[in-house]
């Protein structure tokens, strides 16, 4: 095989690629589409939340906050303030940056647990704001959202949504890759294993830590407010704390610092429950228990994990 | 016009005092060394000369200009790089990029050519490369350069940090015990490099316990004890001082004096 | 002040809780280093295995002593089966393990007892006490007794006892506690068994006021984990005062300024406590080494 091809930025991307259209292909039913397009719309925000806690070394359990931002910025800004369906997760891409580059530098700041702590209570906020301010939002109800409009034509659908959802997602892992072999993605890499060592080359690490912030955080929008707009409802939930989790449990569980193995993590966790819903009651009692199993036995995630055993049995 | 002057400096770890008003200064293009037994301050006076630590008191210059409570990456910015004596590696990627981010101030800044992967950015990740490639072919470590650094031995790592801080093209380079770990042959090669970096008009600032080494390269040598001055001058001057001898050379000296 | 009194009782009784939550998380912390997002679900199987081995025949007193060793053999458990097999992991990927497990103790409680809400009956009664005009019910006072008992107990057994001395020490620097001869495995499973124990008897002491059900770990151990970063990780005395300041801080949100943003109060004040104090408040500060 050619050695460009072999380079994540040409055949990891050819290869997500390639398998987006044979799901597309074989999907049996709207069913699996829909949960295609679920894991694609967490997948967004995983790249870029791996490019926080993965590459930077930046925990954040408040991602779901951006995410729910996101949503509700396509339901609120066409609802109240007249704002197109189409421009609307722009204005939310742009104001979640906005907002989550004034909080990054005192938040991140802080280190380890505490760095956890913050972004836990920022994403609450955020959660509790959404669910309270019932005359904007509808309140823990939620509210309708206003279909997608380009050139007069109704987006609904799962084809569409899928095709939207797969290019964004394409397009997001390009952005990314580019970013994590450049000088940024150098100090990114840099201040996971030592902030001193980094600073002393120069690289000024609060720059950098926001940088990764804001641009994962509006990532979390975008995916949010497609999310709404494919769905037509949004509610709280999405903003909620489980939600923040359950990211970064895709990313640690598909491989910190690995961008397809965090769409890896993505795609197990999203279609996990669903498969699960089978066992009943036991559900909960199987997912916990895989993931404990996978976390002991593939401790650096599924992808790196399994690529180091392959390339260890190569040589020996 | 000294390059670095160091003056009344002190710094307290809770009653603790590391440094005592300490004061010296060190010349241009000259090789420069700290030594003193261990626990006499010297990484605590690394540390505060590059804006890790915040003096208690006392002021440093650099250039001229006071840069005391600058934090590192604007000394950095003034042509300040070094070592670390517990390594600093950034253990998760190649040797090669740990290099490539020593040039950190000489690559772009464009956020936006980083993401579209424009041309420019391609142009210059090649550059510094190629650059980088140099580096670790003058530290010896041409071979390893894709290895993640993690995997690389001790002595690897120790030559790594050095093609690190060289790769800041430093008009200043602090090597904090650069030859700690190594075997006679490495320590030989390291002393080649400072040799050749000194030659290139960088002034070195040397902590090391290998007092051959010392002896043999430094045009001026700083001794400290309990965070104060002992002494200072020449290897010579340094060699003969009756207190230097007394407190830290003593059993060593007295025995090259046997042998000569 | 008849109802700032009447909102402090309020805040005090759910803030000792937190408390023994924050000191569950605590204890782990300082034997191995791991967050256990798994503690609230401690708190849980105090509640549930209390509410059902009375169901199934076994007098109240008896049922409560049966839930806080069956919940700390499920500490142990964690420990043994979860924790240990992924020594040496990233501190992250051990946090996942711990919801892993919590995710499964959830699943567990739902297949072995139900998924409807259970309470106790209140230890001594339901006649409330007046005090200075606020009114105060007897089981608030169990609460916080039960906290301040188990605050004292634990103050003496790390301080005064031998056992107690060499869980401390390992947490300090398990290398040396070990060539001390200190048995480190003993002590990360005395740490677990101990944390979830704590856990349970905050679970049997609250269930009689806030009911308990399969999924009632998992707010608590948010809780719990807040006010034990708001008092300091790793700090007993930082895990209490953050976890009463917390409580407080609930029942003064939900009484002054509305009850839908009570938790807001909360979470706004550890983020301006942490933006001023990164370490929390009693946190060890320190200068980093290189």
């Amino acid at each position: 095989m050619p050695a460009w091809l072999m380079q994540p930025r040409t055949g990891g991307l050819l290869l997500l690629a390639a398998i987006m259209v044979l799901v597309y292909l074989a999907a049996p039913n709207n069913f699996y589409l829909d949960v295609a397009i679920q894991i694609g719309l967490n997948a967004i925000v995983v790249v870029g939340l791996n490019l926080l806690i993965g590459y930077a070394g930046q925990i954040s359990l408040g991602h779901a906050g951006f995410f729910g931002l996101g949503a509700y910025a396509s339901a609120v800004l066409p609802a109240h303030f007249g704002v197109p369906p189409l421009a609307a997760p722009v204005v939310g891409m742009l104001s979640v940056g906005l907002l989550a580059f004034l909080v990054a530098r005192p938040i991140l700041r802080l280190k380890g647990h505490y760095l956890a702590m913050a972004t836990l209570g920022l994403g609450i906020l955020v959660f509790m704001l959404l669910t309270n301010e019932s005359q904007l939002t509808g309140g823990p109800d939620g509210m309708a959202v206003e279909r997608l409009r380009i050139f007069g034509e109704r987006i609904s659908g799962k084809d569409w949504w899928y095709l939207i959802t797969a290019a964004m997602l394409l397009l997001s892992v390009w952005l990314t890759l580019n970013l994590i072999d450049s000088p940024t993605g150098r100090a990114l890499r840099a201040l996971h294993d030592s902030q001193i060592a980094a600073q002393v080359a120069g690289v000024d690490v609060a720059r950098f830590k926001v940088i990764a912030f804001v641009y994962s955080a509006m990532l979390a929008s975008l995916a949010g407010s497609m999310s709404a707009l494919y769905s037509g409802f949004v509610t709280p939930d999405k903003a909620g704390f489980i939600h923040s989790i359950e990211l970064v449990i895709m990313v640690v569980l598909g491989g910190m610092g690995s961008t397809f193995g965090g769409i890896l993590g993505a795609a197990v966790l999203t279609s996990l429950p669903q498969f699960l819903t089978v066992f009943a009651e036991y559900e909960h009692m199987i997912l916990g228990a895989i993931l404990m199993a996978v976390m002991i036995f593939l401790r650096r995630g599924i992808l790196p994990s399994t690529l180091d055993l392959l390339a260890r049995r190569r040589t020996g | 016009m000294s390059q670095l002057a160091v003056e009344h400096l002190s710094i307290d770890f809770g009653g603790l005092r590391a440094i005592d008003k300490l004061s010296f200064e060190i010349a241009p293009g000259t090789i420069h060394s700290i030594i003193g037994p261990n626990g006499a301050g010297k990484t605590t006076l690394f540390n505060l000369i590059t804006g890790i630590y915040t003096p208690s008191e006392g002021c440093i210059l650099l250039d001229g200009e006071e840069v005391t409570g600058l934090p590192p990456h604007l000394l950095a910015r003034r042509g300040m790089c070094r070592t670390f004596q517990n390594l600093q590696i950034f253990e998760r990627m190649s040797a090669v990029e740990n290099v490539m981010l020593g040039r950190h101030l000489h690559e772009s800044k464009n956020l936006l050519g980083h993401l579209l992967r424009l041309p420019g950015v391609v142009e210059e990740n090649r550059r510094s490369r190629a650059k980088s490639m140099e580096l670790l072919e003058l530290v010896g470590l041409g071979e390893q350069a894709d290895a993640p650094a993690g995997a690389l031995p001790y002595g690897a790592l120790k030559r790594l940090e050095i093609a690190r801080a060289l790769a800041g093209q430093p008009k200043m380079l602090l090597l904090d015990e650069p030859a700690a770990g190594c075997n006679a042959v490495e320590t030989q090669e390291i002393d080649a490099v400072i040799q050749t970096v000194a030659g290139q008009g960088v002034t070195v600032v040397l902590v090391e316990h290998d007092m051959h080494l010392v002896m043999n390269i430094s045009n001026h040598i700083l001794v400290l004890d309990y965070g104060r001055k002992l002494a200072e001058g020449t290897a010579e001057e340094v060699r003969q001082n009756p207190e230097v001898i007394a407190a830290y050379l003593g059993q060593q000296a007295e025995e090259a004096a046997a042998h000569a | 002040m008849e109802t700032f009194l009447q909102f402090l009782f309020g805040g005090l009784t759910v803030g000792a809780v937190y408390a023994m939550v924050a000191l569950g998380f605590t204890i782990i912390y300082n034997a191995s280093d791991v967050i256990n997002f798994a503690q609230g679900e401690f708190v849980m199987l105090g509640g549930m295995c209390t509410v059902f081995f009375s169901l199934w025949g076994l007098p109240l007193p008896l049922a409560a002593v049966a839930a806080v060793i069956a919940a700390s053999l499920v500490g142990v458990a964690l420990n043994k089966l979860a924790i240990e097999p992924a020594r040496g992991a990233n501190v992250v990927t051990l946090i996942i393990i711990t919801i892993g497990a919590s995710i499964f103790l959830r699943g567990l409680a739902q297949v072995v007892f139900d998924k409807q809400f259970h309470r106790l009956p209140s230890f001594s009664g339901d006649q409330p006490i007046d005090v200075l005009g606020a009114t105060l019910t007897p089981q608030s006072l169990w609460v916080m007794g039960g906290a301040a008992v188990i605050v004292v107990v634990l103050w003496y057994f790390f301080t005064r006892t031998t056992f107690g001395k060499s869980i401390l020490a390992t947490s300090h620097n398990r290398l040396a506690a070990r060539l001390v001869g200190i048995n480190v495995e003993v002590v990360l499973l005395a740490s677990f068994a101990l944390s979830a124990a704590i856990g349970a008897l905050a679970g049997i002491l609250v269930t009689p006021i806030t009911l308990t059900s399969f999924d009632a770990g998992t707010m608590l151990a948010l809780k719990g984990f807040a006010a034990a970063i708001l008092g300091g990780m790793g700090n007993p005395l930082g895990a209490v005062v953050g976890g009463l300041l917390v409580g407080i801080a609930e029942a003064m949100g939900a009484g002054y300024l509305s009850s839908e943003y009570k938790d807001a109060v909360a979470f706004l004040i550890i983020l301006c406590v942490l933006f001023v104090m990164p370490s929390g408040l009693f946190g060890r500060r320190g200068t980093e080494r290189v």
